[in-house]
């Protein structure tokens, strides 16, 4: 595949039978083994991920903590140090820049990790919007990210470090930690609805440290792809960018209101439009649907109210779906008319010209 | 390496037919194409009497993460499905060329299968892709 973007994982894919896909002008692997065997390791015990395709961008000076405030819709003032935070970032009308994670590193130094596919437009957006004293570096490109998802990702990492790791706990981090030798940023996040980590690396040192966790996890840790990646984040109902989030998506709409802070005195960039957006009612939900027909759900199927006729407007669409693995059912996640998003709802989504039974569950569809 | 077998003729979209005899062939897709595609978990393929037409589409194949068009091979009617699928559509990863057989067709156009490919041609065609 030419002209793509590598990581600095790559030499190693071949060898763990790594099969590579485009995505999004990357060259990443879909799975090493298989996407179900990878999906119930996870789950089950473990599962290494080579994420170093997320972009990373460090904000720092006197005024780097207003300026991040003002991009993203989280509460930055809370934020301790060695803490990080899930956020949105908004245009003034709401719509979604991008989603990501704010690591507070020292109190004027900052670290945002930002989806591949929007690190230019986020980097431009961050640039333009941020006034004051403060340097804005696009890291990316110098970052490596793995990710040990899975119930025993401490147990193994734990085998690398001398550092207690019980001490890190969900949504904290430990800066320059050694693991085996290599100097780490050692977070307690992920994107899989498991506990585990993310490991930020100089490049230099991403191969070893992926052949270190390997090695110490034995059997129990598998290596991962993104098709795992996807269906993990899916039952958990972790917004995907570009699906369940976009421009033309407010984060209240995505089911992420937990990270939107309107009542707090700090200004964002969207706040507005998301304090009216909320006033008036969030038109639309991101609900979960179980088929009750035979089909699989999949990304832009319309979706009807149950029984409109072929002269009916959809009531919204299918934003991600697929079989899950763990739960062995037909399942979706939809963007719909808040009107239809109440539980047990019954839907109809249009597979391949049929209109095929479907109805609101609860979800995430899977929680550990 | 994905597996050939030496008496079956192949179609270009990555299916097989092996002809039954009676002008009558059963069809499936190769193990270069089951794993291409992954863990397969949903299968819709043409129900008893429908007529297939060579080249056109008679069904999809969905994996975890995508779906994909069955292409038929040959024209005529289908005389046999394989509805064991519909419940164990992972049996395609498991045994493309056995139990995860699609259906047996009736040939209205016998001189297509001349325009299959052999199991050597097939071979050199998925390593070419």
């Amino acid at each position: 595949m030419e002209g793509l973007k590598r990581t600095p994982l790559y030499p190693l894919y071949e060898k763990y039978g790594g099969k590579t896909v485009d995505f999004g002008g990357w060259e990443l692997p879909v799975q090493f083994s298989s996407i179900m065997e990878e999906h119930h390791a996870v789950r089950n015990r473990a599962g290494l991920f080579d994420v170093s395709h997320m972009g990373e961008v460090i904000m720092k000076g006197p005024d780097a903590k207003k300026a991040v405030q003002r991009l993203v819709t989280n509460d930055v003032n809370t934020l301790r140090e060695n803490q990080a935070l899930y956020a949105a970032m908004c245009y003034p009308d709401g719509g979604t820049v991008d989603d990501l994670l704010v690591y507070k590193l020292k109190e004027d130094e900052y670290l945002l990790v930002i989806n591949a596919s929007n690190i230019g437009k986020d980097v431009s957006w961050i640039i333009e919007q941020s006034t004051g004293d403060l340097t804005i570096e696009n890291v990316s490109s110098k970052i490596a990210q793995l990710a040990l998802q899975g119930p025993k990702a401490e147990e193994i990492l734990q085998t690398l470090t001398s550092f207690d790791l019980s001490e890190i706990k969900f949504f904290h981090f430990q800066e320059k930690l050694d693991i085996a030798g290599i100097s780490t940023l050692v977070s307690r996040t992920g994107y899989t609805g498991e506990d585990g980590f993310e490991l930020y690396v100089d490049n230099a040192d991403a191969c070893s440290l992926w052949e270190k966790i390997l090695e110490a996890g034995k059997e129990a840790v598998l290596p991962c792809g993104l098709g795992a990646r996807d269906t993990l984040r899916f039952e958990a109902k972790l917004p995907l960018y570009g699906q369940e989030l976009g421009k033309d998506i407010s984060p209240l709409e995505a089911g992420i209101g937990f990270a939107v802070k309107l009542e707090t005195e700090e200004d964002f960039i969207g706040k507005e439009a998301l304090i009216v957006q909320k006033e008036k009612g969030i038109p639309r939900k991101l609900v979960g649907i179980e088929m009750v027909g035979r089909g699989i759900p999949r990304t832009g199927y319309p979706v009807y109210a149950s029984g409109a006729t072929l002269e009916d407007e959809p009531i919204g669409y299918i934003t991600s779906g697929t079989q899950s693995p763990t739960l062995k059912k037909n399942l979706g996640l939809a963007l719909i008319r808040t009107d239809f998003s109440k539980l047990g709802t019954p839907l109809e989504v249009e597979i391949r010209g049929k209109r095929v039974d479907a109805v609101t569950i609860k979800s995430p569809f899977y929680k550990r | 390496m994905s597996q050939v077998i030496a008496s079956l003729q192949y179609s270009k979209e990555h299916e097989w037919v092996e002809v039954l005899g009676e002008n009558r062939v059963k069809i499936g897709i190769t193990d270069f194409a089951q794993n291409q595609l992954g863990d397969i978990v949903f299968v819709e393929i043409p129900q008893a009497n429908e007529e297939v037409t060579a080249g056109q589409s008679m069904g999809t194949i969905e994996s975890v993460k995508a779906v994909s068009e069955i292409f038929s091979p040959v024209s005529g009617r289908v005389v046999e499905v394989n509805s064991a699928l519909e419940d164990a559509p992972e049996t395609i990863n498991g045994e493309p060329y056995s139990g995860g057989w699609m259906v047996v067709v009736e040939l209205s156009q016998p001189d297509e299968l001349k325009e299959l490919m052999t199991a050597e041609q097939y071979t050199s065609f998925t390593e070419e892709e």
